[in-house]
């Protein structure tokens, strides 16, 4: 029987970090893949990347389920692949909360249009809630950006608190919705239209869509846009129609960002974010092992029993979780 | 449940290769494998063997699936196992469908890893994917 090998297992991160670097896909996979992990090999390979990030517009793509943002993507991805660009997609899916595993189905609709053009193509699962998402995809952010792709474009459903917050920290957000109200309604209540820098009417073939437009044009005439006023495509994406018109505004919001010095001001944007979310993590880490310790578990006692007030302590806690 | 933050679960690559019309049945072995926690990067129909390299590749899958019509396993699955070595890509193949019995050896022999019947249970499709890439490892 045939034992096929892997060509990269056994080699140290630094070596398949390189390989990436030189385009080698199946290296590109793996280190994603690290990325996500977390882990020493993780932290190994964020110093590694990090020097080399800066460069790829970040463009994330939400809305609705079912808006066909993927059908949308991979057209996106296509025409700019199409005209000399190296693009790279990162699809991300929810994993199921009670089994953890998960159905990741935007790239069936990416392939077609995709398959041997450079796309790079990576689907993610959400793998559960809590801070996880939010280190993992600017981590696999930072890796495409650091291999050299110029676009990275960021899928993600625009139902979740993580989800959006994601969608909000790319450099250009485009938030896609479908002709009729209820849409564009759901995606002021979801909180999404405030994230927006373009705004997608995707399944422009169907009826509505140019009610739908004036919908979000009366939305931003009562909003402030002095600094930016999102424009509105209309978007055919099983057609391609339209997703010229979208590259343009995607370009358009890009140059406006580096013309107002707003490039910059995004990227601390999302470092905080993703600090916070990390150090939120570490703190949580620490708080619980303090708990768990010896000490921490006399101050339960003595809390408990009503021998200590809770003010003092939180104070004989917070000695033992910064000493000094 | 346990802290999974640093575990990552299964990934397998499921596609139809050849051209029969419906992929139902692969859209069930896909939700039987989400159900046993797997990622399931799902290709659907109409497939070719470079396509599921591919996606492999870009997807850092650890097994690929395939099923296919009826009577075209033998020569499909060879197509794939070929197709896996010379790529270097390192994992197993598994085979949903209808197998006539003569042919399971052969699958075998082939380096097919395992063969999963229209009965399998989403047991049985879970182990045999852990077991298969496993194996491998
Ligand atoms: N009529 C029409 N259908 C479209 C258009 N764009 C996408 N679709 C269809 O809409 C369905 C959903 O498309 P997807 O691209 O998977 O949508 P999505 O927003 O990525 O879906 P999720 O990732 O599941 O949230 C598919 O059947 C597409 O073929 C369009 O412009 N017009
Ligand atoms: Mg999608």
């Amino acid at each position: 029987m045939n034992q096929p090998t892997s060509g990269l297992r056994g080699l140290p991160v630094s070596d398949i970090f390189t390989r990436a670097c030189d385009g080698d896909r199946r290296a590109i996979g793996r280190v994603l893949s690290i990325a996500e992990r977390g882990g020493t090999d993780s932290i190994e390979l964020g110093e590694l990347a990090h020097k080399l990030t800066g460069n790829a517009h970040v463009v994330g793509i939400t809305g609705a389920p079912g808006a066909g943002k993927s059908t949308l993507t991979g057209r996106l991805a296509a025409t700019l692949a199409a005209s000399g660009r190296r693009v790279a997609v990162l699809a991300i899916d929810p994993s199921s909360p009670v089994t953890g595993g998960a159905i990741l189905g935007d790239r069936i609709r990416m392939d077609e249009h995709n398959y041997g053009t450079g796309t790079f193509i990576r689907s993610m699962a959400t793998r559960g809630q809590g801070g996880g998402l939010a280190v993992a995809v600017p981590a696999a952010i930072r890796i495409l950006d650091a291999v050299g792709f110029e676009i990275v474009i960021v899928e993600t459903v625009g139902v979740g608190q993580i989800e959006i917050d994601i969608a909000g920290t790319a450099d250009t957000t485009a938030i896609v919705v479908t002709p009729g109200w209820g849409d564009a309604v759901q995606a002021n209540k979801a909180g999404l239209l405030e994230l927006a820098d373009v705004f997608v009417v995707n399944k422009a073939d169907r009826p509505g869509a140019s009610d739908s437009r004036r919908d979000l044009e009366l939305m931003l005439d009562l909003s402030d846009t002095s600094e930016w006023r999102p424009d509105i495509v209309l978007t055919v994406g099983t057609e391609g129609d339209g997703v010229d018109d979208l590259i343009t505004e995607l370009a358009r919001h890009r140059q406006h960002l580096a013309d107002a010095g707003q490039l910059e001001a995004r990227r601390r944007r999302r470092a905080q974010h993703e600090l916070r979310v990390r150090a939120g993590d570490a703190l949580a880490n620490r708080l619980k092992d303090a708990l768990n310790s010896a000490e921490g578990q006399s101050i339960i006692t003595a809390m408990a029993s009503g021998g200590a007030s809770p003010a003092s302590s939180l104070d004989r806690l917070l000695d033992e979780l910064y000493p000094n | 449940m346990s802290d999974t933050t640093n575990e990552k679960p299964l990934r397998i690559v499921l596609a139809k290769l050849g051209l029969d019309g419906h992929d139902r049945g692969l859209k069930v072995v896909a939700r039987m494998l989400r159900d046993g926690g797997l990622e399931v990067i799902y290709l659907g129909l109409r497939q070719t063997t470079d396509q599921v390299i591919a996606a492999v590749e870009q997807e850092d899958a650890d097994a690929i699936g395939i099923s296919m019509l009826n009577g075209g396993h033998l020569a499909l699955s060879q197509k794939m196992i070929n197709a896996i070595n010379e790529a270097e890509a390192g994992v197993p193949l598994i085979v949903g469908g209808i197998v006539p019995e003569a042919d399971v050896e052969k699958l075998n022999e082939m380096g097919v890893a395992a063969i999963l019947g229209p009965g399998s249970s989403s047991e049985d499709c879970v182990a045999s994917v852990r077991a298969a890439v496993a194996a491998l490892a």
